[in-house]
């Protein structure tokens, strides 16, 4: 079985927003919700200033807070190690979406909980995630972190890189990747 | 990602040549106790949510587009589509669309429509137009124009007799960059602009804020150099998503760009920085160049610029140590000061310094193949009174000028312009000056605006025509001229909604009932399509399956080592010092200008784009809106500091001349200079017909009431507006 993980290359991010609304599209998110965003963080003063713009979504941990969460067994971890929500085992009872410590889930319309699925159903296409396949500066990376020579591997190999909230322990599987570099005057 | 060349045969057997998914093809299950399941079907055509024209691949289900991909052959969308791309679901089953051909019962510009048939309309146009030609000529009619339909509208109003069109794009937009490339280099730099960003090991962008524009291609090729550690110099007194990846932010004071251009070029060339070879074998006047930007020293321009000389000075020299492979971006949206042509020109002369034309990383070098135009119909216009609409502006495109047009209608002179058309641009947002706008549609006799929304432009005509959506018609090819040279197909991927129709049909229906069937020699646009394709010697089928067709070996990007390249220039070389500009009395060589600067109190107003809208067309777009549903004015924190204003408190703009904008929420930020204050373009909707976008955010346009014409190419200068803040709203 793949480990299916994501890479952000966040230096080649740049904030055109394509992976917001084709994952909306793709997945049929309702409105006003969303499974992926692009946070702005900006330091400094001016004119001395850095930014950086972070794609984020579900980080389908490895030690999962949601999945303890859940009383029905609806938040899972699937085969190919991503978590998965059953819709029909969901009781929208919203104890996973407070579980989450990176507010990647929402309270669908129709009463379950939702998030990002890796696009569960186009990886059983051979596709790559819709935000991946679209993002038009390449800054998101999609693979398989036991192939040893996928491009996530060779990324992870070259680059310094981390995850959100480490010390919340839950071991994400979306890496962010940073280069050197110096904004700014 | 890139389908596989199977899975792309697989796609283009679906789509099986069918051109229009009316049906998709459904496989029954019932055998096994499921419901039937629909197939989807994927059918190419190309995007217009902009001007950038992508590839796309329309995914149709039971007749519903479902999803909308970039085509993967497309050199323009390269397998990926923008937001605004994928928004295009959005446009097409917008409740607010334009359902039927309106007539207004109402005072001029009322907008108290009444429903009409698609035959009265027409039939009331043509009344009207012949009317009006027998009166005061066929001149007096005037179409302002954006976009595919263009090509439909301008054949039809020269078939009638009328030369007076104009583009906003020229004036209003990329006009001053096209005239001053023409000028030195013999040629425009092309649209998509011919730039070998993905090579570039220095980018410098002058108030272009790729990313936030989302211009496809460009943007892709941008990341790639980033991410292979190209240097990015940004000139912005805005701390753009560019100016975040620059190793160089020069938060320049606006309206002193030229200053630092000519301060660069004089550093280039006293320290010996230029390309001497290529200078030597391919430009003309460098002496005069040199004599004439002596006085343009560093310490000079950081006067002028508040960039420190020493920065100057750095910059300079890491573009000339990195000649050729640089990118001095040509810029789009040029229309910003008075001096438009010759801010250009400066550009342009700074490439050729740096022998970046026609070198990889800078501007590669036209298609060396071309497709020669296949006309709508072979039959001669007629003969009519000399064009006006380019006014006493020697340089001005074959685009025309709207300024003109609205200033001869006003005056009258040379002769009256009785009637407008406006096609596929909404004339509030893209033209300065509102006031005059208004009071020139006053005067005219008839009033005709054809679009997709009811945008507020549109709804001040007499007769709103209601036209379908790219995703519901045929257009006429367009030539991909990139690298290589290439043919996108537009094809209804759903048959047209309500009572709408394709622009081609409209002025085919209406030149029926002018008497210009001549003009129209084909039944329907695709049959037009198979002959031209036929001339051009492209297979009709296979673009109908792929949607893009690549000219083979039309490439030829670089010059060669040593070629004897002729410009197109009149000399045959790139032209330093410009004889054509001397010869009209302008400056042959740019000389500085100094603008007005915002006295105390005041903020200059700049604006720009946000990635998931373009201009005014999707505000209402509801895949789009959601992402943005108001624009937000951008203030420097300090500034916000001393007036107490907080962060998404809504304000109103004042400008110099009393004119008040929408309410808008303040950003307090520290990317943007104290001085200026910053607008995304294209929002604050007068019209109530857009449910969503009614009276969100403010509108940047309303609050241009001045404008600089630039006398060379007569483009505008928009960014000469001074706003006060007040929190009365």
């Amino acid at each position: 079985m793949p480990k299916y993980v994501m890479v952000i290359d966040i230096e080649r991010c740049i904030g055109c927003m394509a992976c917001v609304i084709a994952c909306k599209k793709e997945n049929n998110v309702p409105e006003k919700h969303f499974r992926t965003r692009v946070v702005e963080e900006v330091r400094g003063e001016f004119p001395n200033l850095r930014m950086e713009l972070r794609s984020e979504l579900c980080n389908h941990c490895e030690n999962a807070p949601c999945i303890d969460a859940c009383p029905t067994r609806a938040s899972h971890r699937a085969k190919d190690g991503t978590v998965q929500i059953d819709r029909k085992k969901c009781i929208g009872c919203k104890a996973c979406i407070l579980a989450c410590p990176y507010d990647a889930r929402y309270s669908h319309p129709e009463g379950f909980a939702d998030k990002c699925s890796f696009c569960e159903h186009r990886l059983k296409e051979g596709k790559k995630p819709a935000c991946v396949e679209t993002c038009l500066g390449k800054s998101r990376i999609f693979g398989d972190l036991d192939n040893l020579s996928s491009e996530v591997v060779e990324l992870l190999r070259r680059h310094d890189f981390s995850v959100r909230l480490e010390f919340a322990g839950t071991q994400p599987r979306v890496f962010y990747i940073k280069r050197s570099f110096t904004g700014g005057l | 990602m890139d389908l596989s060349r199977r899975d792309f045969l697989k796609i283009a057997a679906t789509a099986g040549g069918a051109a229009v998914a009316t049906n998709s093809v459904v496989k029954t299950v019932l055998a096994l106790g499921k419901r039937p399941v629909s197939l989807p079907q994927y059918i190419p055509t190309t995007c217009e949510m902009c001007f950038w024209r992508c590839g796309a691949i329309a995914k149709v289900v039971d007749g519903k587009v479902v999803k909308l991909d970039g085509n993967p052959i497309h050199p323009n969308s390269r397998g990926k589509l923008c937001a605004r791309g994928h928004g295009g679901i959005g446009l097409l089953y917008d409740q607010d669309r334009l359902k039927t051909p309106l007539i207004n019962t109402g005072a001029k510009a009322e907008g108290k429509f009444k429903k009409v048939s698609w035959d009265e309309a027409l039939g009331y146009i043509a009344d009207k137009m012949q009317k009006i030609k027998e009166k005061y000529g066929p001149e007096s009619i005037a179409l302002l124009t954006h976009g595919s339909i263009s090509t439909y509208f301008i054949h039809l109003l020269q078939a009638f007799g009328s030369p007076n069109f104009a583009f906003p794009s020229f004036a209003l937009c990329r006009g001053a960059r096209d005239t001053a490339f023409e000028i030195t280099f013999g040629e425009a730099v092309g649209n998509p602009e011919r730039i070998d960003i993905q090579n570039s090991k220095v980018i410098v962008l002058i108030g272009s804020h790729l990313g936030e524009n989302a211009h496809n291609s460009q943007c892709q090729e941008f990341a790639e150099a980033v991410g292979k550690g190209a240097t990015v110099i940004v000139l912005d007194p805005r701390f753009s998503t560019a100016a975040g990846k620059a190793k160089y932010w020069l938060p320049i004071k606006p309206a002193t760009d030229l200053a630092i251009l000519l301060a660069w070029i004089n550093i280039i060339i006293n320290e010996g920085l230029y390309d001497k070879d290529y200078v030597a074998r391919y430009t003309l006047g460098f002496n005069e160049l040199a004599q004439a930007v002596k006085e343009y020293t560093p310490q000079w321009a950081e006067k002028e610029t508040d960039i420190p000389a020493t920065l100057i000075i750095e910059t300079a020299r890491v573009l000339g140590k990195n000649k050729p492979n640089v990118l001095i971006h040509p810029g789009r949206h040029t229309a910003w000061y008075s001096d438009n042509v010759q801010r250009q020109r400066a550009i342009a002369i700074l490439v050729a310094l740096l022998g970046a034309y026609g070198r990889p990383g800078g501007i590669y070098l036209s298609p060396k193949k071309k497709l020669e135009p296949v006309f709508l119909s072979e039959k001669d216009y007629p003969e009519h009174k000399p064009e006006l609409n380019k006014g006493n502006y020697p340089f001005a495109g074959d685009e025309g000028l709207t300024h003109v047009i609205v200033k001869a209608t006003l005056t009258e002179q040379p002769y009256p312009i009785k009637a407008w058309f406006i096609t596929g641009t909404n004339i509030m947002k893209a033209m300065p000056n509102q006031k005059d706008t208004i009071k020139a549609l006053e005067k005219l006799d008839l009033v005709v605006a054809v679009d997709i929304m009811p945008y507020d432009g549109v709804m001040l005509a007499d007769v709103v025509l209601p036209e379908c959506t790219y995703l519901e018609r045929h257009d006429d090819f367009f030539v991909v001229k990139e690298r290589a040279l290439g043919v996108s197909l537009r094809q209804p991927v759903v048959q047209p909604m309500y009572e709408t129709k394709p622009g081609w049909w409209i002025a085919k229906e209406l030149g029926k009932r002018l008497g210009l069937e001549d003009y129209f020699p084909w039944n329907t646009l695709e049959e037009f399509l198979k002959t031209k394709a036929q001339i051009w010697g492209v297979d009709y089928s296979e673009l109908v399956k792929k949607g893009y067709i690549e000219i083979p070996e039309s490439s030829k990007p670089y010059l060669l080592p040593d070629e004897n390249y002729k410009f197109k220039t009149p000399s045959g070389k790139i032209e330093l010092y410009s004889q054509e500009l001397k010869r009209h009395g302008f400056d042959p060589i740019p000389k500085y200008t100094k603008h007005e600067q915002p006295p105390e109190g005041w903020f200059r107003l700049i604006y720009g784009r946000a990635p998931v809208h373009t201009f005014s067309r999707t505000i209402n777009n509801p895949s789009l809106w959601e992402l943005m549903e108001e624009n937000v004015a951008w203030i420097n924190t300090k500034v916000a500091k001393k007036i107490g204003l907080n962060h998404g408190e809504y304000i109103v703009l004042v400008n110099q001349d009393g004119i008040k904008s929408n309410k808008v929420k303040a950003k307090v930020t520290e990317r943007i200079r104290p001085d200026c204050i910053y607008l995304v373009h294209g929002f604050g909707s007068t019209s109530r017909f857009l449910r969503r976008a009614y009276l969100r955010g403010a509108d940047d346009q309303q609050l241009i009431t001045r404008y600089a014409v630039d006398p060379i190419a007569g483009t505008v200068g928009m960014r000469v507006n001074f706003v006060k803040i007040t929190k009365e709203v």
